[in-house]
């Protein structure tokens, strides 16, 4: 039962993260290699907030957000803008590029020990429920999660914006002859994910600890998430994350943690094997 | 149409070999183990060419099928006292047939998806090799390996290692260069560029995106293998995810879909690295404040941001600059 809702609790985390990798998928068809670097950018963002300036821990998060969303106008202006039209390669591997790049920069500007937040963001006092704990930063990270989860997603199916994003998703010259500024919406795309991408790299700098490898390793659990749920799928995003976090709490505690080193992947061959569109993703992969 | 057309092509030929080989005669040591490295690494590149460039399925595991064939071939050396010349070639076929299982998904999906599978493989084969046995691979610490022999002498410095690795090189690019030429380089070809009209043409789609891993992975089981014995010690930090990412913009630097682009690819960017490494104490010097992390941080900036910049404005790498110059010399002083 612990394992279960330690597993429940970091699926939400890795559904944020999957949100981010989706919501560019959507509308770029560009799948986000580099989520785990930005992740680590933003949260050390938040943490030289904190550390340099003296920001309390929650003013710190707030300001790394927007500092957060022009990394992720940086990145769609110098890297991905030019290769709009280019084969699949091509974005791919300029993705790949980008995060080796941010993560030496990121050793350059913060080195690359392992460190963590000043003071912590979320309390570290353990809540118990009968014979079950459940630490407060998990819940923090936890409810934070849910919590941008239902916001952006709303907002994608409330707003003109979200209005605007999902018609360049479905179609982008017809998005722009009915008046969508493609690009912008692109843009506003990789800014959103460089916040998403903020959100969950301060939430799990705060329940783990912050370093450029051990954070940004954690992206690469959520790829097998992002493929369970469908590439474009919104809620699929939430299933596969709580699914994978799940099955690998259960795997940590039932059998070996060892295993649960790789119970993501094995769960991300399965899919690709029987049902490589994901749960509710659109059928438009060419089976060739 | 032969390779080597004209006479002052196979001067120019045979000079360049002579020249390569008689390179242990003065060169430094340090320059030698680049070479090596070089060499060893053109053979996966080769590889992973022939799958990502004419093929066109991206393959993100390209360093865990290397640990295969590092790993078979320190194990069969050391265990059954094979000699390296026959693990050689066995830890080759083994990873082909690795590579051919992780190939497999390769018949329901491609592209992005193919991608997903391989990453898979990046993750699963270093655990599996780390996690299982560690009593017999030595789990997470380095696992040693001997020297190769020849006749009873023991290849153990630089230059010995330079003339096995170098013409294995040399073997591995003149195979790369005639497979392409083949019928099933052809078919590699047209499977990349549209798999739809390849498969109306009667090429058998499925049997030969499997040949085009086998093949790949064989090339990164003889790499694999060479690097085991010029290191002469193998762990699994050797070959994780991020050197998968090197070969991968190797190929995109050297130019997909050229013979020569692997060859340029993994010499521009070992060298771009060796640069990176002189110019960091430079760099220290002058920002002292962050002296301690630029040796780090150098050389993921300087890969980064070159694999960026050639994939924005010069997408089909530097063999195609060196065509493009060809064709101007050949044809000078008259462009048309």
């Amino acid at each position: 039962m612990q394992y279960f809702v330690t597993g429940i609790l970091v699926g939400g985390i890795y559904a944020l993260i999957a949100l981010g990798i989706v919501v560019i998928y959507k509308s770029t068809k560009v799948f986000n290699f580099a989520t785990g670097q930005m992740m680590v950018v933003g949260a050390f963002f938040c943490w030289s907030l904190m550390k340099w300036l003296g920001f309390p821990s929650w003013a710190g998060f707030v300001v790394a957000l927007p500092l957060s969303y022009l990394i992720g106008l940086f990145v769609e202006r110098l890297a991905m803008r030019p290769l709009i039209g280019q084969p699949l390669i091509g974005a791919m591997m300029a993705c790949l590029a980008l995060s080796v790049l941010l993560h030496g920069l990121v050793i350059l500007v913060w080195s690359a020990y392992v460190t963590s937040f000043p003071t912590p963001i979320f309390p570290r006092k353990a809540l118990t429920f009968g014979n079950i704990a459940i630490s407060g930063g998990l819940l923090g990270a936890f409810v934070i999660a849910i919590i941008a989860f239902c916001v952006f997603a709303l907002s994608f199916q409330r707003t003109a914006t979200g209005l605007a994003m999902r018609g360049t998703a479905e179609d982008h010259e017809l998005a722009q002859s009915t008046g969508v500024r493609v690009t912008s919406v692109f843009a506003l795309t990789w800014g959103i994910a460089g916040i998403l991408c903020c959100i969950s790299g301060v939430v799990l700098a705060d329940r783990l600890a912050l370093g450029v490898t051990e954070t940004s390793a954690i992206a690469f659990k959520v790829f097998p998430a992002v493929l369970l749920g469908g590439l474009d799928s919104i809620p699929g995003v939430l299933v596969g994350g709580l699914v994978v976090g799940l099955t690998e709490s259960l795997t940590a505690g039932f059998i070996d943690p060892i295993y649960a080193q790789i119970t993501p992947y094995i769960i991300l061959l399965i899919v690709l094997l029987i049902r490589p569109e994901g749960l509710w993703g659109l059928k438009r992969i060419e089976r060739i | 149409m032969a390779i080597v057309r004209t006479r002052p092509h196979w001067m120019i030929l045979v000079l360049g070999l002579v020249a390569l080989l008689a390179l242990p005669l003065f060169a430094s040591g340090r320059i030698l183990s680049i070479m090596n490295l070089i060499g060893i690494t053109v053979i996966l590149v080769h590889g992973l060419n022939i799958l990502t460039g004419y093929c066109g399925q991206i393959s993100l595991g390209h360093a865990a099928f290397m640990m295969v064939g590092a790993y078979i071939s320190a194990l069969l050396t050391v265990y059954l006292k094979i000699s390296f010349w026959l693990a050689l070639p066995i830890a080759g076929l083994g990873t082909g047939i690795i590579g051919l299982i992780f190939g497999a998904p390769s018949l329901r999906v491609k592209g992005f998806y193919l991608a997903m599978a391989t990453l898979a493989a990046q993750f699963i084969i270093p655990w599996v090799i780390v996690n299982v046995r560690p009593d017999i691979t030595g789990g997470s610490q380095s696992f040693r390996v001997p020297a190769p022999t020849l006749g009873g002498i023991v290849l153990n410095t630089q230059a010995d290692m330079f003339y096995i690795i170098i013409p294995i090189a040399c073997l591995m690019t003149f195979f790369a260069k005639n497979l392409a030429r083949t019928r099933m380089g052809r078919a590699f070809v047209a499977i990349r560029d549209n798999d739809l009209a390849a498969e109306v043409m009667g090429i058998n789609v499925f049997r030969y995106k499997l040949f085009a891993f086998f093949i790949s992975a064989v090339f990164a089981g003889i790499s694999g293998s060479l690097w085991a014995h010029w290191m002469r010690v193998v762990a699994y930090t050797h070959f994780e995810l991020q050197h998968s990412i090197w070969f991968l913009g190797m190929v995109i630097v050297g130019g997909m879909g050229y013979t020569t682009g692997p060859v340029m690819g993994a010499a521009f960017i070992r060298i771009l690295d060796e640069f990176s490494a002189i110019l960091s104490p430079i760099v220290a010097d002058m920002f002292p404040a962050i002296a301690g992390q630029v040796s780090a941080a150098l050389t993921p900036i300087v890969f980064g941001l070159v694999v960026l910049l050639f994939i924005v404005f010069e997408p089909r790498g530097l063999a195609h600059r060196w065509e493009i110059f060809k064709a101007t010399y050949r044809i000078w002083p008259f462009s048309y």
